[in-house]
């Protein structure tokens, strides 16, 4: 009698647990996704319909029209996706190398300097001079200004992607690199031959990291790339789409449409589309990499 | 964020024979070349602009430069308290991080552990890739999402309201109802990722344990009570620590991109020490006004890192940072 009691009310506990859990969760990752729906949506609305009923899931007057007057001028677009796609490229490429090179010698126990160094590095993320001396140093003294390695440069690493790096190394045993020194191998040798090979997966997450960093920046570009140049990266092309009406009027006049019939809000987000679209679908398949990231990166131990 | 440089320094404790200092050198001589790309990027990006806080104690104009500029001792400091100016920033920056610590942690616990008790593979990973997706879009995205729902003509939440035959809200130009949006969309756009650490603590919790527990009777919510919630408490402490030890630190992209680049009418619950910094720099050409807020958020925060590290050495010297 006791014991078929104890086990029915485990039973409800256990599902109401789980009832919770699905519907909480679902409900939750519902959230996550509606809101790029309602973009998707709005961008295939006719401006009338917008105008009438606001923005909705599911267009209730169906136009492509948007799309048309965002291709119809491609040039900007496809120029800010090659610029884009070139710094997010060599930024990659760049930054980790430098990473995976300067995370391997601090975590070599037999170099003298690392823990200056590592300090030199983590000092940087507990002190700093804040925006207005950078933005002077970009500007007046490295000369950078509408120049992409204003964007480049700044975003190549940071102290939290060496931590990541050197974690990782630690997982290789030492006695390898002493091997190969006995050998005759040198340090940059093994690093190259012996460690790199050893740590792709390392590398797949931190240069992922490094790569959504890029291909999401918008700050810096918008600091150091005035309206003069002419391409300028997705993520601010983007951004003035949205905010800026002069853009607008050009896109109205380049497209010979008149201004009124202009499809301002939908055009908004087909921009976005368009900017953003190729990237979620990249990312189901990367995900699992930035998972291993977070949790070796975030909390050790 | 790791407990590297604590725990190499006890591993390593040098070569047994003293050697000159040039041998020193010669023998780390690659591995310090390794590190002289890094070394120089730190240098010139984050240690060159250090000296440039002196615009702090400066009347600075742009035609007489930095160094000819007047020295108004601490002018602009009290400029800042005096307005207010000061102290809104820091209450309003404050303020917001510790509702996203709280709340942020708290909803990043319950996913992970919900997560856990989920039996369908399928639901679980569809469920996780999902909420993980707001992580990986830009700010700007994020700004057109807000504008998507809020804005007052067409926005899907006044849309709602009118079809219930309720009064619309004029989100842009009401700033009481700002704390609720941002914190809202924080919580969307960093619960998936956060939950990913509790969610990794927790399949580092023994089976046995929790074998043993249901063995003893214990039902699902006894079990996530007296076992899991327990489990998950150093972790929650830690990154806890962690993060009050950036508290001053502002999330610019957020705020400028939610907010919008100029709608004064907000600024009272929006304004943080970022985007007063960047306003003073790029709309006003303010540059001593916006250093002097800088060195305060620097040297401030610096004092609230070294007390959080202080107290994470106190509870558990392994994950303290130096």
């Amino acid at each position: 009698m006791l014991t078929t009691r104890r086990k029915i009310r485990t039973d409800l506990s256990s599902m109401l647990v789980r009832t919770v859990g699905y519907s909480f969760i679902g409900l939750f990752s519902l959230c996550c996704l509606l809101p790029f729906l309602l973009i998707v949506g709005t961008s295939l609305t006719s401006e009338g319909s917008i105008a009438r009923s606001g923005f909705n899931f599911w267009p209730r007057e169906f136009s492509s029209f948007a799309y048309r007057i965002v291709f119809e001028n491609p040039d900007l677009i496809i120029g800010s996706y090659w610029v884009t796609i070139g710094i997010t490229l060599a930024g990659t490429a760049a930054g980790l190398f430098l990473v995976a090179m300067t995370g391997y010698a601090l975590q070599r126990p037999d170099f003298q300097y690392r823990n200056g160094i590592s300090f030199l590095i983590y000092f940087t993320t507990l002190f700093s001079g804040g925006l207005v001396p950078f933005y002077l140093l970009i500007t007046q003294y490295l000369n950078l200004r509408d120049n992409y390695l204003a964007v480049l440069l700044p975003g190549l690493m940071t102290p939290f992607l060496i931590i990541m790096m050197k974690s990782f190394v630690r997982s290789i045993p030492h006695a390898i690199t002493e091997s190969a020194k006995i050998d005759g191998a040198g340090d940059f040798t093994i690093f190259i031959r012996l460690i790199l090979p050893m740590t792709t997966p390392a590398l797949a997450t931190i240069g992922l990291f490094i790569a959504i960093g890029y291909w999401n920046e918008w700050y810096h570009s918008m600091l150091f790339l005035s309206p003069d140049m002419k391409y300028r990266p997705l993520q601010l092309f983007l951004y003035t789409v949205i905010t800026s009406a002069d853009f607008i009027k050009n896109s109205a006049a380049a497209s010979n449409v008149e201004l009124r019939d202009l499809p301002l809000e939908s055009m908004k987000m087909a921009t976005a589309v368009v900017a953003t679209g190729p990237v979620i679908l990249f990312y189901p398949f990367v995900q699992r990499y930035f998972i291993k990231g977070i949790t070796v990166g975030a909390v050790k131990g | 964020m790791s407990t590297t440089i604590a725990t190499e320094k006890a591993v390593y404790t040098g070569l047994a024979k003293p050697r000159s200092r040039l041998r020193t050198l010669r023998s780390n001589k690659t591995l310090l070349f390794m590190c002289m790309p890094a070394i120089l990027f730190f240098l010139i990006f984050a240690y060159l602009p250090m000296p440039g806080l002196y615009l702090a104690f400066i009347k600075y104009n742009y035609t007489d430069g930095i160094f000819k500029s007047t020295f108004v001792h601490w002018d602009n400091f009290r400029f800042l308290v005096m307005t207010g100016d000061l102290w809104r920033l820091t209450y309003n920056t404050i303020a917001y991080n510790l509702g996203f610590i709280l709340i942020g942690n708290a909803l990043q616990i319950l996913v992970a552990i919900l997560l856990n008790e989920l039996r369908l593979k399928w639901f679980k990973k569809l469920t996780q890739t999902l909420m993980f997706l707001p992580y990986f879009i830009s700010f700007v995205l994020i700004g057109l999402i807000a504008y998507n729902i809020l804005s007052y003509d067409y926005g899907l939440l006044n849309g709602i309201l009118k079809s219930l035959g309720a009064d619309p809200v004029k989100t842009y130009s009401n700033p009481h109802i700002w704390p609720l949006i941002i914190i809202i969309t924080y919580l969307w756009q960093s619960t998936g990722y956060g939950s990913i650490i509790y969610f990794a603590a927790i399949m580092g919790l023994d089976s046995e344990i929790v074998e043993a527990a249901e063995i003893d009777g214990a039902n699902a919510l006894q079990r996530i009570r007296y076992i899991v919630l327990p489990w998950l408490k150093p972790t929650f402490i830690i990154l806890l620590l962690f993060s009050l030890g950036s508290v001053l630190r502002g999330n610019f992209g957020l705020f400028y991109n939610l907010v919008g680049a100029n709608n004064t009418s907000l600024y009272a619950t929006t304004d943080i020490i970022e985007t007063y910094v960047f306003r003073s720099l790029l709309n006003n050409f303010n540059f001593s006004m916006g250093s002097a807020v800088s060195l305060y958020q620097s040297v401030f925060g610096f004092f609230v890192i070294i007390s959080a590290n202080w107290l994470v050495k106190k509870l558990s010297p392994d994950n303290s940072l130096f």
